[in-house]
């Protein structure tokens, strides 16, 4: 594979960011005569937070299902870990180490948080189905296994006070960070995170942004994250992409961003031909 | 005091009775913790090496005899270990609270001077930075949850394990010095330093010995006959000096277990997985475990809300008196034990008190009807009296003599007396040594004799020889015809009825008492709903004349049980009122620990305590509030005031002020 930039450089607060894990090229997405996403490219680095950011109905949530294999894209490709994605399936993506969350959280109400996190290791429970139903065997030590990642995972987030709750009944604030415990669960190299702060107030978000810079910090965990609110992109991140009617109108560190004239057009409203 | 300086058998220290336990012990748990939804437990001999290798750390980093060590943390294993470990170096740990912010840290640790501190997490961490320039003493710090400290600068800051590591290391070259030290501990050597919360002005540092601490541990230990087999759990905050005693000194005195939860949210569950036998909790946990249960009926199926009604109702009547051992029907013990088997044992197994044996609560008074509910299911609840200075123990209560309005006799070992004025002084083993670098405070608190004054007034019953505390000495004044006044055991009184929230009671300097009332606005709003009563406002809710006939309800049974108590029958309230607002501590009104300020409340409602005087039936006021965000508002309303019928009150005897 051509140009695979594996110099990294080190960020502000001493962090060293790798070389590039994923390139997105030429990406254009289109929904019949919408088109969502025109021909934007970008490159994802090992261990950094990159942002997605722009106005409503940029094509920021579109962009990152097609990162995550829920969308394949009309034209472009997708180039991970240096080879070129083929057409794939969510679950086969999955495989391949990236996991997601949702703007619209997509948990399993009625099971409990245990639960919910476990269903995140699907990809390290490998016993067949009989040992599996008298659960004796590699089932049994796949589970204790599990449980144990699991549970480190639980008091990483601290959510220990509702690991029997069922998730129905619980706050907002605290089913994202369960949604977050069960990507984490599954140990992924690239974490989605969609709308990580929907919704919440501001010492929600204060927490949150904590648990995405120590998942980052800890396990060394490259994230996306699509997020509305500035002032977290802004801290969280050390690269942004900003979009605007499918279209990437920046990319750079925060400052940079920050300064760009047409990210502050896209954002302060000027009138588009 | 005739005490030696050296206790029986050369246990004169906490390290030194940590030794005698891992040799007696080896096997028997000593610390649990709950940790990745395990319980993990370390037996004593696994402690003892935990505590060598830790203290061998410090002497690597240079910890001096005399040090002061800082603790800052929630209940853990480790925080335990540090104390013991820093005491085996021959330093002083002194706990501090991990919610206090960086500035009373700061007080704090520059007032002992710290050298080290060994601290929870990146929070307690960030904390101490903030302020370690003030802190000239101050040289390293020890974590010991690496989380998100990774890029910090190591220089003066060390891992808990690694420090333990270093320890285990140099274990050949400071064995020897660890040895001396160790033994070089008695009787009199500091055993700890613990910071009063500082209601009133700045914290003092009340300096403990070992003999403070074994002596007080010992002798409450054989009064409830606690033994190695005990479990308890530690949650409450460890700078508090009854965490102190229950979890190392009594702990290590009779060489039994403490379990720490897996954090403070999860506690009540922790508390239900290791049912203690033995436990503590203020009055404010067990009310809202007791609402809890309430509220949890309410929902309950008809034929189980039946059944708790109805035995409850009997538990209520014959539970107690099973419990002090006192004559009661077979036919009532039958109904009992039936009771037990549907209704009490499974009630008192979630909530966590399968096993309690003795239980204590204490720091205010509780009320009546949460204290009798907790006996009635045959949970030994008691009541202790004690401040730091005592190491804990003034007064405790016997099995078999437990009541809910008085605090016990007097601890083995303690002597008390009642000063002209009623407050109420003490002598003890467990009277603490002095407070640090304050010797006017010392000299003001502990005279040379001993006796230490609690800064609480109260007297001895007649009949029972329990004592009985009133109020904080201070606040207890006379009225016009010389008569102790005691407002806050009137308000207490009437903050048990849940519709009330706060009380002050006036009076001092005046014929008769009066009151402004807070109602609680979960409690009446709760009943307003089930009694189709339409409110907008706190202020329209409080203003209901069905609420003031409630709460008017409320204010006279309050009077009926003042009569029949003769020291304090002349407090009735004549007349009272309810106030537009929810006196608040943005205001100033209370402190931060939701205590009333009286003074500040007498002041800014001068107009409406001029109308409980004089006669007046409805008053119109305007009163400036705070908002949350600090913006300035004000509220009016017309406020009814109510004549309360009092009971008259005949021939009574003198009062101890007298």
């Amino acid at each position: 594979m051509k140009d695979m930039d594996t110099q990294g450089y080190t960020t502000a607060d001493g962090r060293k960011i790798g070389g590039v894990v994923m390139e997105m090229k030429n990406i254009t997405l289109r929904f019949g005569g919408v088109m969502a996403i025109s021909n934007i490219s970008f490159d994802i680095r090992e261990g950094e937070i990159r942002a997605i950011i722009g106005p409503n109905g940029a094509g920021k949530s579109s962009m990152l299902n097609v990162i995550s294999g829920f969308y394949n894209p009309q034209e472009g490709e997708v180039i991970y870990k240096g080879q070129k994605r083929p057409q794939m399936k969510p679950y086969q993506v999955a495989r391949q180490g990236i996991a997601r969350t949702f703007q619209n959280i997509a948990l399993f109400e009625g099971m409990t948080v245990l639960d919910n996190v476990m269903t995140g290791r699907i990809r390290q429970m490998n016993a067949g189905l009989l040992a599996q139903a008298i659960w004796k065997g590699k089932a049994e030590r796949e589970e204790t296994e599990n449980r144990e990642a699991v549970e480190k995972i639980i008091d990483f987030l601290e959510i220990q006070h509702i690991r029997k709750t069922p998730v129905g009944r619980l706050p907002y604030g605290l089913k994202k960070r369960v949604e977050l415990a069960r990507a984490l669960a599954a140990e992924p190299s690239i974490l989605l995170l969609d709308e990580p702060m929907a919704g919440m107030n501001v010492e929600e978000k204060e927490d949150m942004s904590r648990f995405i810079l120590d998942v980052n910090d800890e396990f060394g965990t490259t994230i996306v994250l699509i997020e509305h609110d500035m002032g977290v992109v802004m801290d969280l991140s050390d690269r942004v992409v900003v979009m605007d009617y499918g279209k990437k109108i920046g990319d750079g560190t925060p400052d940079e961003v920050r300064n760009n004239q047409a990210v502050i057009d896209a954002y302060l409203g000027v009138a588009h031909d | 005091m005739a005490q030696s300086s050296q206790a029986a058998e050369g246990l004169g220290s906490i390290p030194a009775l940590l030794q005698r336990n891992a040799k007696q012990f080896a096997d028997r748990p000593a610390y649990r913790e709950k940790e990745f939804g395990i319980w993990q437990c370390w037996t004593w001999a696994e402690a003892e090496k935990e505590i060598e290798a830790l203290a061998l750390g410090l002497l690597n980093l240079g910890v001096n005899e005399g040090d002061f060590v800082a603790i800052i943390g929630r209940n853990r294993p480790h925080f335990y270990w540090s104390m013991v470990a820093a005491q085996s170096v021959g330093a002083i740990p002194v706990p501090l609270y991990q919610d206090s912010a960086a500035e009373e840290m700061a007080y704090v640790m520059d007032h002992c001077g710290a050298r080290f501190a060994i601290v929870q997490d990146q929070e307690q961490v960030d904390k101490v930075i903030d302020v370690q320039d003030r802190l000239t003493q101050f040289e390293h710090m020890i974590y010991i949850d690496p989380r998100g400290l990774r890029k910090y600068d190591h220089h003066k800051l060390h891992q808990f394990s690694h420090v333990q590591a270093q320890g285990r290391a140099a274990h050949d070259e400071f064995i020897t010095d660890l040895k001396a030290r160790r033994e070089k501990l008695d009787y009199d050597s500091i055993c700890v330093m613990l910071y009063t919360s500082g209601t009133t002005g700045k914290p003092k540092g009340v300096v403990l010995s070992n003999r403070n601490i074994i002596e007080a541990s010992r002798s409450s230990a054989e009064f409830d006959k606690l033994s190695r087999d005990e479990e308890v759990l530690a949650y409450l905050p460890m700078a508090w000096v009854g965490d102190f005693i229950f979890s190392i000194g009594q702990a290590y005195w009779c060489g039994f277990c403490v379990n720490c939860p897996e954090s403070a949210e999860t506690m009540q569950t922790d508390l239900r997985e290791i049912g203690p036998t033995y436990y503590f909790a203020p009055p404010r946990v067990f009310e809202t475990q007791l609402t809890n249960v309430m509220i949890r009926m309410e929902d309950a199926g008809r034929i189980k809300k039946w059944l708790f009604d109805r035995f409850m109702a009997h538990a209520r009547r014959v539970g107690p008196a099973i419990l002090d051992g006192k004559p009661v029907s077979a036919w009532d013990r039958m109904t009992y034990a039936l009771g037990n088997v549907l209704i009490y044992g499974p009630l008192k197994d979630t909530l966590g008190f399968g096993r309690v044996r003795v239980g204590y609560t204490a720091g205010e008074a509780i009320g009546p009807e949460i204290f009798d509910f907790y006996r009635s299911l045959g949970i030994n609840l008691k009541q202790l009296y004690g401040q730091t200075e005592a190491s804990v123990f003034i007064t405790l209560q016997p099995d078999g003599e437990v009541r809910s309005d008085t605090v016990g006799v007097a601890a083995p070992g303690v002597e008390i007396r009642i000063a002209e004025n009623g407050e109420v002084y003490y002598r003890s083993p467990g009277t603490f040594e002095y407070y640090y670098k304050n010797e006017e405070s010392t000299r003001s608190t502990k005279d040379p004799e001993g006796w230490v004054a609690t800064g609480d007034a109260g007297f001895f019953e007649e009949g029972s020889g329990h004592l009985r505390i009133i109020d904080r000495a201070k606040d207890v004044g006379k009225m016009a015809d010389g008569k102790m006044f005691a407002p806050k055991y009137v308000e207490n009184k009437l903050k048990f009825f849940p519709n009330i929230l706060e009380a002050v009671v006036f009076g001092n300097g005046r014929k008769e008492c009066a009151a402004f009332i807070n109602i609680d606005l979960n409690a009446v709003g709760n009943w307003a709903e089930r009694n189709n009563i339409g409110y907008a406002s706190y202020q329209e809710l409080a203003g209901n004349p069905k609420v003031l006939d409630m709460i008017q309800s409320h204010v006279e049974e309050v009077n009926r049980s003042l009569a029949e108590d003769p020291m304090l029958a002349h407090c009735q309230v004549h007349r009272f009122l309810v106030l537009h607002k929810e006196l608040d501590a943005d205001d100033g009104e209370m402190t931060r620990t939701r205590k009333v300020r009286r003074g500040v409340i007498g002041e800014k409602y001068e107009d409406l305590l001029g109308a409980l005087y004089d006669g007046s039936t409805e008053i119109f006021t305007t009163t400036e509030v705070t908002y949350e965000d600090g913006r300035k508002g004000s509220i009016s309303a017309t406020l009814q005031i109510r004549d309360a019928a009092v009971v008259p009150v005949g021939e009574h005897r003198k009062v101890a002020a007298e």
